[in-house]
């Protein structure tokens, strides 16, 4: 299974996901112009975009750990990074423009008085570093080390992604705790092992 | 001698202009509260109305009551009247719509959620059940409950919400002309996903305090406990007033996104009273607004 699993992954190029994340975001928009996602075309959209920006971003999250279990997709992490980045832009895009109109008094007041805004537009925030050094020259310049440091910066990003979803509902959803909880189990897969289980006197 | 009118059935008004008419009447109100806004009121599609609703009873998605309010049985169906009323007791639905002069009434319906719809709702003033029911001179507020049946409303099977909905208005705020129990929309039978067969319509409130499927009416002296403040009290007050100037604490009021209006709709502003501030502005005279939100 395992050996199938790399197999198949080798002979998979990484455009195969870029096209893929390219067509599922044209045919959201598509869909949203036509008039074929409800009533509410706007939140749709703006829904569809998020969630996939997550779920792209906890994608590239599982990497390492299914590296450990012997499963190698490394290949394909930057571009689950860069769709999960663009994804969040776009949503980011579609609230400014077409959920809030343009309105840009109250766009400016929502950024600074919302929590759940302002956890998401730092979430998106974080992702710009890592989107513009996710080139290979950007890691020969920055070096290995301080890349993969930069890089840390994945993590309460994506966690700020997990958390802005939780406090949209108006009640707690379980889909987004749901959310919630996964971007937290693979957060805590990053902590050392000898950090993890606290010493206990035997 | 017998009266002998001088109206011959011609005189009557096709249902289309009366239809007109009425959108006349909401339209002037709304030019006479906004001078920007002289503009007679379009009603959403009836696709629109029925298949973008918030009926928890169903599910939390807009798409879960029409999905699943199919299985609903509204009849028969009785309200129970109690309280400080002069003639308590479970009402037939029929009985409750006896002698009640069922009108169209073209109302804006803007949620809580910051967003908006036009709706031709068909029903009677609530004064006219209340006064025909007999309220007593102690009762103040008047609570109403929503229908308890998880069997056919799988989202009562949720535990995490405290089943059944339940809402309130002021005696003056529920015998005020605008404020309707609505049976039909588009001159239809109420579709149960939206409150059949019958349901509250307060217009110049969040959508949230319009309670659908009501099964009990109470008449009491003491402000009723209503679900969302429940859940929620810094968010969702007793009053509930559409007004742009408080915002929810998560977001803005000051405007709001039209269900029908399409991908590049934009927003509009909201009306204080959602429009009805010159029929009902009076009843919050004194009132500080931001403290009873």
């Amino acid at each position: 299974m395992r050996d199938r699993i790399n197999a198949t992954a080798r002979r998979v190029p990484t455009a195969f996901l870029y096209i893929g994340g390219a067509i599922l975001a044209l045919w959201l928009l598509f869909a949203a112009v036509q008039d074929s996602l409800g009533p509410d075309p706007v939140k749709a959209l703006e829904q569809g975009l998020g969630i996939w920006a997550l779920r792209f971003l906890l994608a590239s999250l599982c990497i390492t750990p299914l590296m450990r279990a012997g499963i190698r997709l490394l290949k394909f992490r930057r571009a689950l990074g860069l769709l999960g980045f663009a994804y969040a832009a776009l949503h980011f895009a579609t609230w400014i423009a077409l959920d809030m109109g343009l309105r840009w008094g109250q766009i400016a007041g929502d950024l600074t008085k919302r929590p759940y805004i302002i956890v998401g537009a730092l979430g998106l925030l974080l992702l710009l570093p890592l989107a513009a050094t996710s080139w290979n020259g950007a890691i020969r310049r920055l070096g290995a080390a301080a890349w993969n440091r930069l890089h840390r910066l994945a993590y309460p990003a994506i966690l700020a992604g997990a958390v802005h979803f939780v406090m949209i509902g108006k009640v707690w959803t379980g889909e987004s705790l749901v959310y919630l909880g996964i971007a937290m189990v693979l957060l805590v897969l990053r902590v050392p092992q000898s950090r993890r289980i606290p010493a206990r006197a035997t | 001698m017998p009266f002998k009118s001088d109206l011959g059935w011609s005189d009557v008004t096709p249902k289309a202009l009366f239809l007109n008419r009425r959108q006349l009447i909401a339209g002037a109100a709304a030019a006479l509260a906004s001078p920007a806004l002289a503009e007679t009121l379009e009603p959403n599609s009836l696709e629109d109305i029925t298949s973008y609703n918030n009926f928890y009873e169903f599910g939390w998605d807009k798409g879960d009551p029409a999905r699943h309010a199919g299985a609903l049985t509204t009849d028969p169906w009785s309200i129970e009247i109690g309280g400080m009323v002069d003639k308590p007791g479970t009402y037939d639905l029929a009985d409750i719509l006896k002698g009640q002069p069922i009108e169209e009434r073209i109302y804006r319906f803007r949620c809580v959620e910051a967003w908006s719809m036009v709706v031709p709702w068909t029903g009677f003033a609530l004064s006219g059940l209340l006064n025909r029911i007999g309220v007593q001179p102690s009762a103040r507020y008047v609570a109403f409950e929503t229908l308890l049946r998880p069997e056919e409303m799988p989202g009562q099977r949720d535990g995490s919400f405290p089943w059944p909905y339940v809402e309130g208005l002021r005696l003056d705020e529920a015998m005020h002309p605008l404020t309707l129990l609505a049976t039909g929309l588009y001159g239809e039978p109420m579709p149960n996903q939206n409150g059949a067969p019958i349901r509250l319509v307060v217009p110049w409130k969040y959508g949230f305090k319009s309670i659908k499927s009501i099964v009990k009416i109470t008449l009491t002296d003491r402000q009723p406990p209503t679900t969302w403040n429940i859940l929620q009290p810094s968010e969702y007050g007793f009053h509930a007033n559409v007004n742009p100037e408080v915002d929810h604490p998560r977001w803005s009021q000051a405007s709001e996104r039209r269900i029908g209006a399409g991908l590049f709709g934009g927003r509009v502003d909201t009306l204080m009273f959602n429009g009805y501030a010159d029929q009902v502005a009076s009843l919050y005279a004194g009132q500080d607004l931001a403290v009873d939100y």
